[in-house]
């Protein structure tokens, strides 16, 4: 079980990041976005090979309107 | 008789306080600002938070003429409608990501790496909150995280307190501006103390740019004849009534101050000075 964005998913150990945002319809090259597994950023390069652990904490994040 | 009242404003924009002299003439072109090398036409950054729609934040930016605007980071919403990327993308404009909501230099820090990952800019506005209700920077944490993105290569503009100190410190350890608050985020309350923000630009030989508290166009317009380098505007031009018309005139006041400030204003007097010569008068004869 994966969590993303603090909710728990059906998401399995072992997909991949590129997995993860096709499910949030966002492209492997979608601009403004950044992902960060365990608090860790994960560069784009990875997002297409590096898999998941069990539990791995998630976060998909993108431009808001702020400041 | 006749002595120059020495308020903190009037000393300010002299430049008598210590005398800071303007750094370069300021005509109507000519007078960019220069952080980290980055050249801007425009003394006017905006926040981009709180605008009802993204059509009224393109209007915004094009009616303030900003070239400079602040972005959040946060997680994907997948119901969201519209690019908030594509908006700013089409406006043609710079992207300065915060690291609004952070709490401590940890969080602050990753919000800034997952920022340059996200916008492939080392530029991060950085804020580390101390307190819920005012929003006031957590100074220790605020000088941590600096510390830390600056090692790592960031062009760090933080979000500090109207402490002269602090934003020498700030200033020290290598941060490319430093953006003092004249008073809480989204309060409208001005400059509350004016003497430090004309200490800070004394003090600091970085960019200072006023952040925080700018309600309206004659606190930005003030900020700049104190000599600040620029003005940061959000919830002044974002919750107006009119955001476009307010960014406008926020566009007007930054210029109009600067203009000031460069002009070098009169110093204050608690007695009148004839603006008119005594020599030539008539005699009018007896009453």
């Amino acid at each position: 079980m994966i969590v993303l964005n603090g909710q728990q998913s059906d998401l399995r150990a072992g997909e991949t990041v590129a997995a993860i945002l096709a499910r949030l319809d966002l492209p492997l090259d979608a601009r403004g976005v950044a992902v960060a597994v365990d608090g860790e950023v994960l560069p784009r390069a990875q997002w297409a090979s590096f898999a998941l652990a069990e539990h791995a904490h998630v976060e998909v994040l993108t431009a808001m309107q702020g400041g | 008789m006749h002595e120059t009242i020495d308020t903190p404003a009037s000393a300010a924009a002299n430049g008598v306080a210590g005398g800071s002299a303007p750094a370069s003439p300021a005509a109507a072109g000519g007078d960019e600002l220069t952080i980290a090398g980055r050249t801007l036409r425009s003394r006017l950054l905006l926040g981009t938070g709180g605008f009802p729609s993204l059509a009224l934040l393109a209007e915004a930016i094009a009616a303030s003429g900003c070239e400079l605007v602040t972005v959040a980071l946060r997680r994907v919403d997948p119901a969201a409608r519209g690019s908030l990327i594509d908006v700013l993308s089409d406006a043609g404009v710079e992207l300065l990501p915060n690291t609004a909501g952070c709490h401590t230099a940890r969080d602050a820090v990753l919000t800034a790496r997952l920022a340059r990952e996200a916008f492939a800019t080392d530029w991060i506005k950085l804020e580390v909150i101390g307190d819920e209700d005012t929003l006031l920077p957590d100074a220790p944490e605020l000088l941590r995280a600096a510390e830390q993105l600056v090692d790592d290569g960031f062009v760090v503009l933080p979000y500090t307190t109207d402490d002269p100190v602090l934003a020498r410190r700030l200033a020290d350890i290598g941060c490319a501006a430093v953006m003092p608050l004249g008073s809480p985020i989204g309060s409208g309350m001005g400059i509350r103390n004016p003497y430090n923000i004309a200490l800070i630009r004394e003090r600091v030989n970085v960019p200072v740019v006023l952040d925080a508290g700018i309600g309206t166009a004659s606190d930005a317009a003030l900020a700049m004849e104190l000599g600040c380098d620029a003005v940061l505007a959000a919830s002044a031009i974002s919750r107006a009534q009119d955001p476009v018309r307010m960014a406008a005139a926020m566009r007007a006041a930054v210029q109009a101050g600067r203009l000031a400030r460069t002009a070098g204003r009169i110093p204050r007097r608690l007695y009148a000075t004839a603006s008119t010569p005594d020599e030539g008068l008539p005699d009018l004869g007896p009453v």
